[in-house]
Parts: structure tokens; C-alpha cells; sequence
């Protein structure tokens, strides 16, 4: 997969903010994230929770794409996963 | 084996195999959709490989794959490879190598129902389909004579046509080094320049690709967005997942032959605006 290149090997460490995005269809995922990562300091991280499949691969590439660290992809127990994104700047 | 951005046509015939007991394993492709050969050749050779399969060119990316290359490793493992040839054929060279070959008449501007089948000597081949005895056992009933008649006269046709293909490509072009200038958030997929001559795709952030489908349809322009063969399933397109690119605010322009510069212009003009008025109603600032 290759969120997984990008994935650091790093405990996942408390986010600073969690963005609930369960049964928002993509984009909103990510707009969400893009409109609210300024509300958390430099180095912290914002987890997006989402269980649109296309949350999966796009939010990882809007990282890449804003150059922010996708710091990894957790899956919830209740379906869905938890995306944990560091803001870079 | 094949690739993990085979056309869905190549997946189902896939997931049929593996319904009947088979086993698939699927090989990642690098950013750009190219299929990674050092990984290709480790999955070939795996004992007990019946095929491979791969494309010619991805057709919603357009990138081209590394035939040759694959080839040569199927050949070292002693396995046919069957190379899907629809997005080029009528359009490039076709590469070497390949056991079997398959194109579609229609791609290249024939009529729909015709589909060609290449089964190089000496590879073992038996249809799938029930056997009777035309056409050696490959296909039963009765062919569609004139259909594949007028394949033939598009296909001479479309080749006669000798620098339609590069003046298609250099519309590409355009589009490819256009669109990231004057659409923010932009990303523009696939390879530069080992590509297919008329597939163009880019992803919008923050856009959903229906909306845009929508806004282009009336301003004329009929492109598509994702896979177009499996969008009624309202997962996100198999190629761009395997690629690792956004899924969402997608579009793939093929050229049609005959399009013109004009038209590829307007195209360029209007999709800023478009893009801008969706982000705007979505809430962005871009």
C-alpha cells in the first residue's frame, strides 16, 4: 500500500485535535482538515476520523501534495480509520 | 498475476478465476502507475504461475508500461503474458513479447462488439468460452463479418492518419503543463512523457469529481472522473488507490481524434472558474 512509505514508525501519540469526519463522503474529510490543521501548534498532530474509503488513499496524498507529515493510518474498531496528521507549518 | 491497475475488465476475468479456485496476486505500481518490474518479475516467477497480464498503457492515467521489461521476465520464468493492448493499439507500436494480445475496435474509433485477439504460436490456448468448431475452437457462433470488416477500415483509416498521434499528444501536453498554472491545488497524474498520446487525468483538492463532471458537461465538455467503467460502484478508483494519489476532484480527458486546439483551449479557459465556483460553495479559499 503506499500510505505505508509514508507512514512513520512511531508510537500514534495523542492529536491534539480529532476531526470527525465518520460518514462525511470525500472531500469533506479533507477540506475539514485543511480548514482547522492552523488551529493546532507547530509538530502537533490532528487526527482525521473517517470511513469513506477514499479518505484512506486522499488524505495521505494531501499530505504529500501540502507538505505535511502523514504520520500514520489506524484502523477504529467500529469501522473506519483514524489518520494522524503533523502540522509542518 | 497482473497488475494492480488493470482495467476492470482484466480484475473480473481475474475475479473469475479465482472463483473457480484460483489463486490472483496483484503487483504495486510507483506514484506515476507505471507497474514496478524488479517486484512484476519476483511474482512471475513464482512456481506454479499460469500468467501474467499486464497493459499497454493505463487507461486512466495513460502512463505506459514497461512492456519489454516484463516480458523479458516472463520469459525467463517460462510464463505467457498476456499484454492488453486496448489504449494503444491504432495509436503506438505494438510492443514485443507478448503470448497473447487483446485490443477493442472501438478504442480506436470502429465500431463497439469488435475485440481482437492475437495467440502468438506455440502458446498454449484453449477459450474459455463453450467450444464448437469455428475459428479454431476460439470463439462459438457466428461472427459479425462486416463489424470487423469496418474494425479493419478504422484501423487502416486511423493509421493513414500519420501525425494525428503526436499533434494529439502535444493537446496533452498542453493540458498537462497548463492546468497546474492556472488551477491552485492542482495535481496532474500519471508519467510526463512515457505516456499514451491522448489520456490526460489531474485531481482538484477539495473538489468532488461529480460536481465538476457536471460543470464541464455544461459548458460542453463531456470528460470523465475516477474509473469511469466502475463508477455506479461509488468506490474510489482502483488505479488511483494503487497509485497513492487523490481519488477525489478527478478528471481524465481523452482526446477524441479530429479534437481540436480550439477546443482544448476553451477547455483550459473555462475549468479555473469552474474549479474556483465549486471550492467557493464548498466553503475553500483556495
Amino acid at each position: 500500500m503506499p500510505y505505508s512509505e509514508t507512514a512513520r514508525e512511531e508510537q500514534p501519540r495523542t492529536p491534539s485535535l480529532t476531526i470527525d469526519a465518520l460518514g462525511k463522503k470525500c472531500p469533506i474529510p479533507i477540506i475539514w482538515l485543511a480548514q482547522r490543521i492552523g488551529e493546532v501548534p507547530l509538530n502537533a498532530v490532528v487526527a482525521v476520523l473517517a470511513d469513506d474509503p477514499a479518505a484512506y488513499t486522499d488524505v495521505p496524498a494531501w499530505c504529500r501534495l501540502k507538505s505535511h507529515p502523514h504520520v500514520g493510518t489506524y484502523e477504529l474498531p467500529e469501522g473506519g480509520w483514524s489518520i494522524h496528521v503533523r502540522r509542518n507549518y | 498475476m497482473l497488475s494492480a491497475v488493470e482495467h476492470s475488465a482484466v480484475l473480473h476475468a481475474a475475479g473469475v478465476h479465482e472463483r473457480d479456485g484460483g489463486a490472483v496476486s496483484a503487483v504495486g505500481v510507483s506514484r506515476t502507475g507505471a507497474v514496478r518490474v524488479d517486484a512484476f518479475a519476483e511474482a512471475v516467477a513464482v512456481p506454479g504461475t499460469a500468467l501474467a497480464c499486464l497493459q499497454t498503457a493505463n487507461h486512466e492515467v495513460g502512463t505506459l508500461q514497461p512492456v519489454a521489461e516484463v516480458a523479458a521476465a516472463c520469459r525467463e520464468a517460462g510464463v505467457p503474458l498476456l499484454v492488453d493492448a486496448a489504449q494503444t493499439a491504432g495509436r503506438l507500436p505494438l510492443p514485443e513479447g507478448w503470448s497473447v494480445l487483446t485490443a477493442s475496435a472501438h478504442k480506436w474509433g470502429g465500431p463497439p462488439g469488435v475485440g481482437v485477439l492475437v495467440v502468438r504460436k506455440g502458446t498454449r490456448f484453449r477459450s474459455p468460452l463453450p467450444e464448437d468448431e469455428r475459428e479454431g475452437r476460439r470463439v462459438p457462433g457466428f461472427e459479425n463479418v462486416p463489424a470487423i470488416v469496418a474494425a479493419a477500415a478504422a484501423l487502416r483509416a486511423g493509421l493513414a492518419e500519420e501525425h494525428e498521434q503526436e499533434r494529439l499528444s502535444a493537446l496533452v501536453d498542453r493540458i498537462r503543463r497548463t492546468v497546474p498554472r492556472v488551477v491552485p491545488d492542482v495535481e496532474v497524474i500519471g508519467e510526463d512523457e512515457d505516456r499514451a498520446p491522448h489520456i490526460v487525468t489531474f485531481s482538484c483538492l477539495y473538489v468532488a469529481g461529480e460536481a465538476l463532471l457536471t460543470e464541464l458537461d455544461k459548458a460542453g465538455f463531456a470528460v470523465s472522473s475516477g474509473s469511469s467503467c466502475t463508477a455506479s460502484t461509488l468506490r474510489p478508483s482502483h488505479v488511483l488507490e494503487a497509485m497513492g494519489v487523490l481519488t477525489h476532484g478527478n478528471i481524465r480527458v481523452s482526446l477524441p481524434r479530429g479534437a481540436s486546439a480550439a477546443d482544448v483551449d476553451r477547455f483550459l479557459e473555462v475549468l479555473p472558474g469552474i474549479v474556483r465556483r465549486i471550492r467557493q460553495e464548498a466553503g475553500v479559499s483556495s
